[in-house]
């Protein structure tokens, strides 16, 4: 039996913040849950199921935030596969909610690596050496930035891919982040300027990198039936996918992410294909992470996406595919340093014809939001989601 | 630039997972040691005791040491900055290196590289690196 639309997204909220000393990650998550409720027109007692994954606070997966926020849940599931978990959570909260085991399902997202100093793109982070890769991959200082520069300096030399191609990406992110007030980086950039920004690791410039940000983000999840009783417009799941994809026991492969196989199943479940979809969501840790993941869903063909970025394609109002018209990670949040949420939660805004006036799409029926997570030059997970206006 | 080596740091010991303390017994010694199946015939990196394409019993294999640089990304942010890659032996597995003793821009990724043994920090195990041939 197909999923395609047992469940609706009938409650999303992005937290303002972009620096949140003065807050605890678990009172962000719950700030978030908030948000999230009183968008969908939804209080607290009627959540009966709780998504989580790695940035909530608490050993045991889901437990203590189930206890912060004091749910009473029939159903939680706490599967982290980093930045990419958020998409997966939708998949599974559908899964659940046509299972019977919940009626509204809430997902939630945050943190604050921006006021606790992390170096989240530049620092080797040492891990417990009885995970099983440790001790052959740390010591040659694996940092995200250089992880993802691997699969960028290998898809330059298979396919000529420029970094003023990538610059595109950024460019692009930066036009729809001077719209967004709560945007970190909010001046528009040239080609030239990201070419030119300092190196980090070779081929990815530090503008080619997304930002380190506070904050969070939550979703509501609900049957059909509760989300028609509510008066929000109507935001239907229709396609999700999730794949992990790794270092197959030496046989590395780093000219493609995990989208080439979380895309199909989504896209099959949808009914619809890539040149159906009116406004795109892409994970952007990395202006790489972008151009592979849409070569990966089928947006153009493998190693054309260069070409396909080039000359404002991604802007909205100007090019084909408008992507990312909140900012994106480029340019306005990557919360915990997850941006799955983020992305979700602009496909929602678009949908609902609630995107900023200048980047609205028009008619905008059908969007799909694609996440990454883990690290594109070692192992990671490809998740992706395709929704419909109804 | 010149070349200026960085510490290279480790995380627990070579006894912390029994099943790959021959390739730390290995590396001490200067060798580079793979695990190839006895079912499939297939080698393959890091080092599990099970065969990761057919769960097959394996065994442990001296490498020739000799590899292609499969990518590279030099870490200009750090200090000193690092090159670090992906290079694929020509026993087949690709395994995740830094190039050194060498200067990074003139590294191409195709090139032909050799092991070279570098002792990890706080009198750590030592580590296979590649360095042009």
């Amino acid at each position: 039996m197909s999923l395609k639309g047992a469940a609706y997204i009938a409650g999303a909220w992005e937290h303002p913040t972009r620096k949140a000393p003065d807050k605890s990650i678990a009172m962000l998550h719950a700030e978030c849950a908030k948000g999230a409720l009183e968008d969908a027109g939804l209080t607290k007692d009627d959540v009966d199921g709780y998504f989580c994954a790695g940035d909530a606070p608490g050993a045991l997966g889901p437990l203590s935030m189930v206890d912060y926020l004091n749910l009473k849940c029939r159903h939680v599931d706490s599967t982290d596969v980093g930045g990419s978990s958020y998409q997966v959570a939708v998949g599974h909260a559908m899964e659940s909610i046509a299972a019977g085991r919940c009626n509204v399902a809430l997902i939630t997202l945050a943190g604050r690596p921006r006021s606790e100093g992390q170096a989240t793109g530049t620092a080797p982070r040492p891990g417990n050496p009885s995970v099983p890769e440790m001790q052959f991959e740390f010591p040659y200082g694996p940092a995200t930035a250089n992880l993802y520069g691997m699969c960028a300096a290998r898809h330059m030399y298979e396919y000529g891919t420029t970094s003023e191609q990538l610059a595109w990406i950024k460019v692009a992110a930066s036009h729809h982040a001077q719209y967004n007030p709560n945007a970190m980086l909010r001046d528009v950039v040239t080609v030239e300027d990201v070419v030119n920004s300092p190196m980090v690791s070779t081929p990815l410039h530090r503008l080619d990198c997304c930002v380190i940000s506070d904050g969070g983000g939550a979703l509501i999840l609900t049957r059909p039936e509760i989300a028609k009783s509510l008066k929000r417009p109507l935001v239907k799941v229709i396609g999700v996918g999730e794949s992990p994809k790794h270092q197959a026991g030496g046989e590395i492969d780093l000219t493609f992410s995990a989208a080439r196989w979380s895309g199909p199943p989504a896209w099959e479940m949808a009914g619809i294909k890539p040149s159906d979809i009116k406004y795109a969501s892409i994970y952007d840790s990395f202006t790489i992470t972008v151009l592979m993941q849409l070569e990966d869903l089928g947006f153009c063909k493998k190693g054309e996406g260069g070409k396909f970025v080039s000359d404002g394609n991604l802007i909205a109002g100007v090019g084909k595919l408008p992507f990312n018209t909140d900012g994106g990670g480029l340019c306005s949040n990557h919360p915990a340093n997850r941006g799955g949420i983020t992305k979700i939660i602009e496909a929602v805004r678009q949908l609902r014809g609630e995107a900023h006036p200048k980047l609205q799409v028009a008619n905008c029926d059908l969007a799909i939001a694609h996440g990454t997570g883990g690290a594109l030059g070692t192992r990671h997970c490809g998740s992706t989601v395709i929704l419909e206006r109804e | 630039m010149a070349y200026v080596a960085r510490k290279i740091p480790f995380v627990g010991t070579p006894e912390t997972n029994p099943e790959t303390k021959p390739f730390f017994d290995g590396a001490a010694a200067g060798k580079l040691m793979l695990r190839r199946c006895t079912s499939c015939k297939k080698a393959h990196h890091y080092p599990r005791a099970l065969c990761p394409f057919c769960f097959g019993e394996c065994e442990w294999e001296q490498a020739s040491g000799k590899a292609k640089i499969y990518t590279i990304s030099v870490m200009e942010r750090a200090n000193p900055p690092y090159a670090i890659g992906y290079a694929t032996l020509a026993e087949g597995p690709t395994v995740l290196t830094n190039f050194i003793d060498c200067d990074f821009k003139a590294l191409k990724i195709g090139q032909d590289v050799t092991v070279k043994f570098v002792q990890t920090e706080g009198e750590g195990p030592s580590l296979p690196f590649f360095t042009p041939a």
